[in-house]
């Protein structure tokens, strides 16, 4: 088990950490015909969206409720109201799904509360679903943010289960923030091929996978439909991906009884296996022929890959989800984690993972870390860029944001496929950092020489 | 929002070096220039935002953001501002303050300590400290703590006032004009200065575009003493009150600068413009003018027309090739400001029609050089909104669309070519040399043979697929 440091600094120099109205924002972007609503200046949504245009390479649906002076000292629940009503006669989004920021949680409002009444006496926003998730930036990071409005969604939305619930062939998908859209659609893929319907919430892969469309939607185009949302009591089961997922999850099982199983990671042989086991144990098929291909795939990817894994010392900074889930499909390859730096300490599964110490701090600290230890690799988004320039050391991107590269939407992780990618994307990193040896490397094969032995003459004086 | 904080932006909103302001009422300039925000239909950033891209620039000091985390760590490392030297300035520093600080009032000591830690860390000739909402919510006097760091560690602490409900990001780069005026420029002596001194404000080296000017300043002798704050040295910008020219670029957003230097070391100033060849060389001019009249050689006159001459043929020289290749093509100009004409005498030059420009941003005195351009106010338009846009494009309206990445996908899913003129962008466009670069990246969007092979739809959805096959009759259908 790991010891987890919490550093104790006044001062963090480069975050790694992005907030949480951002996580909740992004969980909103996969419900179609949505618009997520950042509660706050117009700085905390203009810096957002900045972000995620430069990660997705998308125009993204972002609005903001505008605060300024004197709403920020009056109170904000009017420009709430003005905002919903602004947007749903604009561009009439079937869903809006609020976040609140640090700025309007400092002043703390009953906003919940707030909305209530608003949607009582606004007939205008009866078409439209809004739900409101507390997210101040000064509590917790992207995963939190993104678990907190998924709670939000099934609690406004999902209705309890009742006798009148008909059960139907359905999987609830619950996915982490570290899943990308490929991600999402190779799992939705594997449901379906076991005969079972997957309804997955949030839902990137319909909506930030990158396509182009036949018209201008000013909303998320793609996505879970509320339709299915309202009933996901019907499924036989929930899975979901990420300790932080677990909250929701059980949420959702404590309103409509549905099973579940979360799944600390889906990368890796073992975990690829539990989750084809349990999905061809709740829809009774046998497992299809391609899998067996895909994870022979994956058992030849690991014997090819191994070579280039073992004793590798890697550092990794990330949310800690996506910590666990990168620092064990490391360690099982057979390298060492030296550094493992997680942005928050608010998840049990940091206890997990397979390293010394787990700091909770920023990329500084996973600089430092990486440069005592001597890693060989940088494991972080693009954020790293600066810090492993200075170490010289190759950066592998990972988790958000990924500004610097294209087609992360695309980037597979999970799954028997997915995982065997990863082990050749990480293979193939070493192999073009490949080391002509030079004598120098030979220093030591026969012992050195000891000092009084072998020296005649005086040692020079020392000044 | 503090009494000081108030009086400042007050102050702003009366600044008699704006031509805007000067021709408002009492009553309406008491009601600031910031357009109020509508809710649910807002765009752009804050003040704060406006403040860090006005000093950011400046790139061995460190910018330390006191506030909780996303204001820093959602827009750190953002930009392309370029720096000949020092990286101090990319990295991103904040107080990342926790619930705690906010229930315990523990923010200021957090601050105090955090400046402490960077300066032992990276031991900068400076501090740039920005306040955001949440310390301004709860009553942090950023300023004080700047002041007693300032006294017990010894390096210069700059508080920047800038939170981010003040108002517009337009509001935020003057007030961090204001914290250069009040904390930083004359506070130091230059260790040299000469009778051809000037300062650029308002230039923040996107993509390296001071360079594509200074070579044009050196060949001329003249002295560039600080960029404020494109690849500026802190102690550029501290003795920045020793130049003898200022000029004053990227339209009004540095203009109290410019106008309280002139007020306090009586240095003149003038707006000029590196966008576009006609506006390279009337900014070239006015500086050598302004210097023959604060004491240069005269010389310096003619030395610049004949630069002019020969920098200009050059630069023809250069785009003739593009113009058969452009010619008649339709460019839709969506930008603001300074940029709405002063690259249309080059695109035009190239035989490219403007169908549009956009006024949203410009003042009376931009109109007027569009209309005089373009004969008439024609084809000025102003904001529209992205439907709209995406349906003109669509219809083919235009060939290309010149903006900035807020319309950039706008553009790209009706599959129309794109290209960013605007603070994002990767490519340097100033001066003479920037002129040859747009167009040369004009006519690269533009010739790309995607753009045809993107455009044809699928051959399923237009109909019939035998006849797309018909190249093949080997091909035999099952049944």
């Amino acid at each position: 088990m790991a010891t987890i440091i919490q550093r104790r600094r006044a001062v963090s120099i480069n975050p790694l950490k992005s907030s949480a109205p951002l996580g909740a924002a992004l969980a909103y972007l996969g419900i179609d015909g949505s618009i997520p609503l950042l509660h706050g200046s117009q700085g905390c949504t203009s810096f957002a969206l900045v972000l995620l245009v430069r990660h997705f390479k998308e125009t993204i649906p972002l609005q903001t409720t505008a605060m300024e002076e004197v709403a920020t000292i009056l109170g904000g629940s009017g420009n709430m109201e003005e905002a919903l009503l602004n947007l749903t006669r604009r561009v009439k989004p079937r869903f809006i799904g609020i976040a609140s920021t640090a700025l309007v949680e400092t002043r703390g409002e009953d906003y919940a509360g707030d909305l209530k009444l608003i949607m009582d006496r606004q007939p205008e926003l009866a078409h439209t679903r809004v739900v409101f998730a507390s997210t101040p930036d000064y509590a917790g990071a992207l995963e939190d943010g993104w678990a907190r409005a998924v709670s939000a969604v099934i609690s406004s939305i999902v209705l309890p289960w009742s006798p009148a619930v008909t059960p139907f062939r359905q999987v609830n998908i619950l996915p982490g923030v570290h899943q990308t859209p490929a991600d999402i659609e190779a799992l939705k893929d594997m449901v379906e091929s076991f005969g079972l319907y997957p309804v997955v919430l949030p839902d990137l892969s319909g909506s930030l996978d990158g396509h182009v469309a036949d018209a201008w939607i000013p909303t998320t185009m793609g996505g879970a439909r509320l339709e299915e949302i309202e009933q996901m009591a019907r499924a036989t089961h929930t899975i979901a991906i990420g300790e932080h997922m677990r909250a929701p999850a059980e949420l959702l099982g404590s309103l409509t009884g549905v099973p579940l199983t979360v799944f600390p990671t889906l990368t890796g042989l073992a975990p690829c296996d539990r989750l084809v086991a349990l999905l061809s144990r709740l829809s009774g098929n046998a497992v299809p022929g391609r899998y067996r291909r895909e994870r022979s795939q994956l058992v030849d990817a690991m014997l090819d890959g191994h070579f280039h894994f073992g004793g590798r010392k890697i550092a990794i900074g990330a949310d800690p989800d996506l910590l666990c889930a990168l620092s064990h499909f490391f360690a099982g390859m057979g390298a060492e984690i030296v550094a493992a730096v997680a942005s928050t300490g608010n998840s049990p599964s940091l206890d997990a993972i397979p390293a010394e110490t787990v700091i909770i701090g920023d990329l500084t600290d996973l600089e430092d870390a990486a440069r005592e230890h001597g890693a060989e690799v940088l494991v972080t988004h693009s954020h790293g860029r600066q810090g492993a320039h200075r170490l010289d050391i190759p950066l592998m991107r990972v988790g958000f944001p990924i500004f610097d590269r294209l087609g992360t939407a695309h980037m597979l992780s999970v799954g028997y496929r997915g995982t065997r990618d990863l082990i050749f994307r990480v293979a193939n990193l070493f192999m073009g950092q490949m080391h002509d040896h030079v004598p120098a490397d030979f220093a030591d094969v026969l012992p050195a020489p000891i000092v009084e032995e072998s020296s005649h003459v005086s040692p020079p004086a020392t000044h | 929002m503090s009494e000081s904080l108030k009086a400042k932006v007050t102050e702003l909103f009366n600044e008699p070096g704006c031509d805007k302001n000067v021709a408002k009422g009492e009553k309406e300039r008491k009601k600031g220039c910031s357009k109020p925000l509508t809710p649910g239909a807002a765009a752009g950033g804050c003040a704060f935002d406006g403040a860090k891209i006005a000093l950011q620039p400046i790139v061995d000091v460190v910018h330390l953001v006191h506030g909780p985390l996303a204001c820093e760590g959602n827009g750190w490392d953002n930009r392309h501002a370029a720096s000949s030297g020092p990286t101090l300035y990319r990295l991103g520093v904040t107080t990342d303050i926790t619930e705690m600080d906010i229930v315990m009032g523990s923010g200021e000591k957090r601050l105090y300590k955090a400046i402490r830690e960077v300066i032992a860390r990276y031991a900068p000739p400076a501090v740039f400290v920005y306040s955001t909402c949440v310390p301004a919510l709860i009553g942090d006097d950023v300023e004080a703590v700047c002041r007693h760091a300032t006294d017990k560690l010894g390096t210069p602490c700059i508080p920047v006032n800038a939170p981010g409900f003040v108002g517009s990001k337009n509001l935020g780069n003057k007030l961090a004009g204001e914290a250069l005026l009040d904390h930083v420029i004359g506070t130091m002596e230059p260790e040299v200065s000469t009778p051809t001194d000037i300062n650029i404000l308002g230039e923040y080296n996107l993509s390296g575009e001071l360079w594509q000017i200074r070579p044009l300043l050196d060949r001329l002798g003249i002295r560039l003493h600080a960029c404020i704050t494109g690849d500026a040295r802190y102690r550029e910008v501290a003795s920045a009150h020793r130049a003898r020219v200022n000029m004053m670029v990227c339209s009004t957003a540095l203009i109290n600068v410019a106008r309280k230097m002139e007020d306090r070391w009586g240095i003149p100033y003038f707006e000029g413009s590196f966008y576009g060849i006609d506006d390279t060389s009337t900014a070239l001019r006015a500086i050598a003018q302004l210097l023959v009249k604060q004491g240069a050689p005269a010389d310096l006159l003619d030395r610049t027309e004949e630069l002019i001459a020969s920098e200009e043929a050059r630069a023809w020289q250069r785009l003739a090739p593009y113009r058969d290749r452009l010619a008649g093509k339709r460019v839709l100009l969506y930008t603001g400001g300074v940029k709405s004409w002063s690259i249309v005498s080059a695109l035009q030059e190239m035989g490219m029609v403007v169908v549009g420009t956009s006024v949203r941003k410009s003042t009376d005195n931009d109109k007027k050089k569009i209309s005089d351009l373009m004969g008439g106010d024609a084809h000025m338009v102003d904001n529209i909104p992205p439907r709209e846009m995406y349906a003109q494009l669509r219809r083919g309206d235009a060939d290309i669309l010149l903006s900035g990445g807020r319309t950039q996908f706008v553009a790209l899913k009706a599959k129309v070519p794109w290209l960013d003129i605007n603070q994002e962008r990767h490519h340097a466009f100033a001066g003479y040399d920037g002129m040859v670069t747009l167009v040369r990246e004009l006519d690269r969007s533009l010739s790309n043979p995607m753009w045809q092979e993107v455009r044809n739809p699928a051959p399923w959805e237009v109909g019939d697929i035998d006849a797309f096959l018909d190249d093949a009759p080997l091909l035999v259908p099952i049944s």
